[in-house]
């Protein structure tokens, strides 16, 4: 048998930006008609190689060949011609065109549109029908699920010739049903050649999707091996390196009384799009219960209006007195004093000022408690000091209290939010995507805090697209879809599939 | 890491940009058949070689350091007040009122009285595109231009049909009572030994815009207001998080932006004219937008940086008397400054980042 030439192999790849290394020295060859799974942390360097890939990036040094031939990657163009097809997290695509208009789009054959639409419709059937990938060519992406929208990516790749196929956490926006349905085309598309590159950071799609494995460490590859020989286990392991813990331990909870009472809460944004349905849920002290859902069912919605800045109609009682659910934003301070403490699904947008300092962000929300605040002055050095001491309980690396917030790792950053919200020992601790974007071993300690929290006998309401991390943490679970809570569970009771048809919508 | 070090950030920068707006005007006043050194030597000394230079240059910048401060204070919330110019207009307002209609004793409380006056002017008149932004979400930028020309139709109608003395063609107020006059800088030095030109308007008000400056470090620094507007002015929805009222903030910074670029009205109408003119402000609120981006929206490098403006509009006006290069050419030169300094930042910053990444590497 001919030895076959690999459809990529990278050698020696480097690239710095500034003083960072972010990827030092990495070969990896995949096959041809594999999946081949690229996983690591946040910030390990993932993306990096994948935009050098595709030519957004050029590496320090290092080649790339393609099918056994050396080639030279400048551009996106040039990585399309090359046979490279890149389907990103977040959709590229023109919301109000169709889905044959933003198919051509870049990729139109001479000046005028009807003809290479035409053309266009008859290839894309063409392709649709070889890998029985159903997309209606005329409708209008804003009406398309996330899951079609996904496909037309996909599509869109194909079109352009693309051999290879590289996937960036694509199932980050999908329903636990949606993800199998992406893992199934994956497959069909191995099946007819093609070589597809899957990163991510979810071992259980590794496990279930990939042929083989390359594990990335700050910048480093750390590991390649087949997938059926080697176990979720030992992944983490390598990604962290060194054992990590991928169950919260926890004992079972104590549920008192209740903290949060919510009785038929209504939200309609400024579009005036009904984001929150009318609903009731109950958070008692002593549990964590969790929101299930994929992003955008009104989640995020119920943190803000819980948080106090989004108005809402119903009623909200914390500890047996009513909430002001009127929007304005001071309020943001009275729930603060009630007792409410925030640890926002975005630390970046919201959580923190980037720009800002670590002991500024400390008094972030706070900055008018009498300990902070002295008449219209800070109390610069008592925050100051108050910051130093949380960092240490926290172990937020690098220690210093000065050094700007954006200049922290996606884990520090998370740790000094939540220092500064569970220290401030609240009744009822909001946490939305307490660990996206945080590597797996603040992950860990996270968890830990807030299971630390709960067994004071605090509430804590969890909202997070993780369903691993909703059961693992969460006692209690309701899972939203299209401003409704389909149902609860308590997590004990249940499993990741019948919480994903709830998920998608299907009551049982 | 930030890629540049503190200091390169905070001077080089600025001084490059300045060298390559100074080369450049060099070659135009080349270009014009002049001497580009013997330029320099007459703005030079003209602008810094005698007091009564400095006199003018201490003027200006004092126009300037409140102009500066006023789009600074807004910028730290996110907000681009181009109004200055309509806010001083109206400040002027004020101090002409104050000065006018009010029986003031002693000089002191003039100027305490006609800077309240000038200050709630300003602000008044920054309230309305403040207020349209906050509640209606107008964009400030495109109402605090339009209220420019609203500020100057004002103050021509107001000149014009009702505080024009009678038998005046002149569209500008009554001169304000001699109770009213502000000690220049002559005046102030005179008792300390240091003979200062007599003829100099620079004034009193330099130490009244000095003391904003520290002012407003301090509000933006050491207050929970600053820290409110600094953290809106970052992150919008990060401020909403926090319980800042966008509205509230939105309104408080440019009540104090407009106040502001209002007490400048201390300064040119009743520290200099001592009576109110049509077109008292001179451009200086443009100015104020140039000076805080050269200033980088911190006191001290507005304060630095209205000294420079000062410096180049003495030293143009020099230029303008005593060559035949003419008044058109020193505008090109500072509007050279204004392009380097503020617009061209990048152009400057990227080139010097890459060197201090190479450098670090070379280190490591």
């Amino acid at each position: 048998m001919v030895e076959q030439a690999p459809a990529i192999e990278l050698k020696g790849i480097s690239k710095a930006f500034g003083p960072v290394q972010a990827n030092k020295n990495i070969s990896i060859r995949v096959m041809p008609g594999t999946i081949h799974g690229i996983i690591g942390e946040n910030g390990a360097g993932k993306s990096t190689l994948m935009s050098i890939l595709y030519g957004f990036y050029k590496a320090d040094a290092g080649e790339i060949f393609i099918s056994g031939k050396k080639t030279e990657i400048p551009d996106s163009q040039a990585a399309i011609a090359a046979g490279i097809g890149m389907v990103f997290q977040h959709f590229k695509l023109v919301e109000n065109f169709t889905v044959l208009e933003n198919i051509i789009l870049g990729a139109e054959d001479g000046g005028l549109l009807t003809p290479s639409l035409a053309k266009a419709r008859k290839t894309l059937l063409e392709l649709e029908h070889e890998y029985g990938l159903n997309v209606d060519p005329d409708a209008v992406i804003e009406e398309l699920g996330v899951g079609m929208q996904q496909r037309v990516e996909i599509l869109k790749a194909l079109y352009r010739q693309a051999d290879i196929l590289i996937l960036d956490e694509p199932t980050g926006v999908l329903t636990p049903a949606e993800a199998d349905q992406l893992f199934r085309i994956l497959d069909r598309l191995r099946q007819e050649g093609k070589t597809i590159i899957l990163i991510t950071h979810k071992l259980r799609e590794i496990m279930e999707a990939t042929d083989t494995v390359s594990v990335m460490r700050r910048g480093e590859m750390t590991a390649t091996v087949k997938t059926s020989d080697t176990s979720p286990a030992e992944l983490a392991e390598l990604m962290v390196g060194r054992k990590v813990l991928l169950r919260v331990d926890k004992t079972p909870a104590q549920p008192g009384d209740v903290v949060l009472d919510i009785k038929g809460l209504r939200v309609v944004d400024d579009k005036g799009v009904e984001r929150i349905k009318g609903i009731d849920l109950q958070v008692r002290a002593g549990e964590i219960v969790g929101i299930a859902g994929v992003a955008g069912n009104g989640q995020s919605e119920l943190l803000e209006v819980l948080g106090g800045y989004a108005e809402a109609t119903g009623e909200i009682r914390v500890n047996g007195q009513p909430l002001d659910l009127s929007g304005r934003y001071a309020d943001g301070r009275s729930r603060r004093a009630r007792g409410i403490a925030h640890v926002p699904e975005d630390r970046q947008r919201e959580g923190l000022i980037m720009d800002f300092s670590a002991w500024e962000n400390t008094a972030f929300g706070y900055h008018r408690d009498p300990g902070y605040q002295s008449g219209v002055l800070l109390n610069n050095a008592a925050i100051r000091a108050d910051t130093e001491a949380k960092m240490g309980r926290f172990d937020v690396r690098p220690p210093n209290p000065a050094l700007a917030a954006k200049n922290f790792s996606g884990g520090n950053q998370q740790k000094i939010v939540l220092a500064r919200e569970i220290e401030r020992n609240p009744d009822l601790l909001l946490v939305g995507q307490p660990t996206r974007g945080v590597d797996i071993g603040a992950i860990e300690f996270i968890h830990q805090q807030i299971v630390a929290l709960r067994d004071k006998g605090k509430a804590v309401l969890l909202v997070s697209v993780e369903l691993e991390e909703i059961l693992a943490l969460a006692d209690r679970v309701a899972v939203m879809f299209d401003g409704h809570i389909m149902g609860e569970r308590l997590s004990a009771e249940t499993d990741e599939k019948e919480l994903g048809l709830l998920m998608a919508g299907v009551s049982a | 890491m930030d890629v540049m070090p503190k200091w390169a950030e905070v001077i080089l920068v600025p001084l490059i940009s300045l060298v390559l707006a100074a080369v450049l005007s060099a070659i135009v006043i080349l270009a014009i058949g002049e001497d580009p050194v013997e330029a320099v030597n007459l703005m030079v000394t003209g602008a810094l070689g005698s007091t009564y230079g400095w006199g003018y240059t201490l003027y200006y910048a004092t126009n300037f350091l409140f102009t500066g401060l006023a789009v600074s204070v807004a910028f730290h919330a996110g907000l681009f007040n181009i109004g200055g110019e309509g806010q001083a207009m109206l400040g002027g307002l004020g101090v002409a009122l104050a000065c006018l209609f009010i029986p003031w004793p002693h000089w002191t409380l003039a100027l305490l009285g006609a800077s309240v006056a000038a200050a709630l002017f300003g602000a008044a008149w920054a309230a309305i595109p403040a207020f349209l932004q906050a509640k209606r979400g107008s964009h400030i930028v495109i109402t605090t231009i339009m209220f420019n020309f609203i500020g100057a139709a004002v103050l021509n109608y107001v000149l014009v049909n009702l505080m024009r003395p009678p038998g005046s063609m002149d569209p500008a107020t009554a001169r304000f009572p001699e109770v009213t006059h502000l000690p220049t800088l002559h005046d102030i030095l005179l008792p300390l030994g240091i003979s200062f030109s007599r003829s100099a308007p620079a004034n009193v008000t330099f130490v009244i815009a000095l003391l904003a400056c520290v002012l407003v470090w301090f509000l933006l620094w050491r207050t929970w207001l600053g820290y409110e507007i600094r953290s809106y002015g970052k992150s919008e929805p990060g401020a909403k998080y926090a319980g800042i009222s966008p509205v509230v903030i939105t309104m408080i910074a440019m009540l104090i932006s407009g106040a502001l670029a209002g007490l400048m009205a201390i300064n040119n109408v009743m520290g200099e004219a001592e009576r109110l003119v049509l077109n008292a402000v001179e451009g200086a609120g443009f100015i104020g937008i140039a000076v805080a981006l050269m200033g980088r929206s911190h006191p001290f490098g507005v304060l630095l940086a209205a000294i420079l403006f000062g410096f180049l509009y003495q030293g143009g006006a020099e230029l303008a008397l005593w060559t035949s290069i003419p008044r058109e050419l020193i505008v090109v030169i500072q509007a050279l400054v204004i392009l380097f300094t503020g617009a061209l930042d990048n152009m400057v910053r990227m080139p010097l980042e890459r060197l201090f990444l190479m450098l670090r590497r070379r280190e490591a």
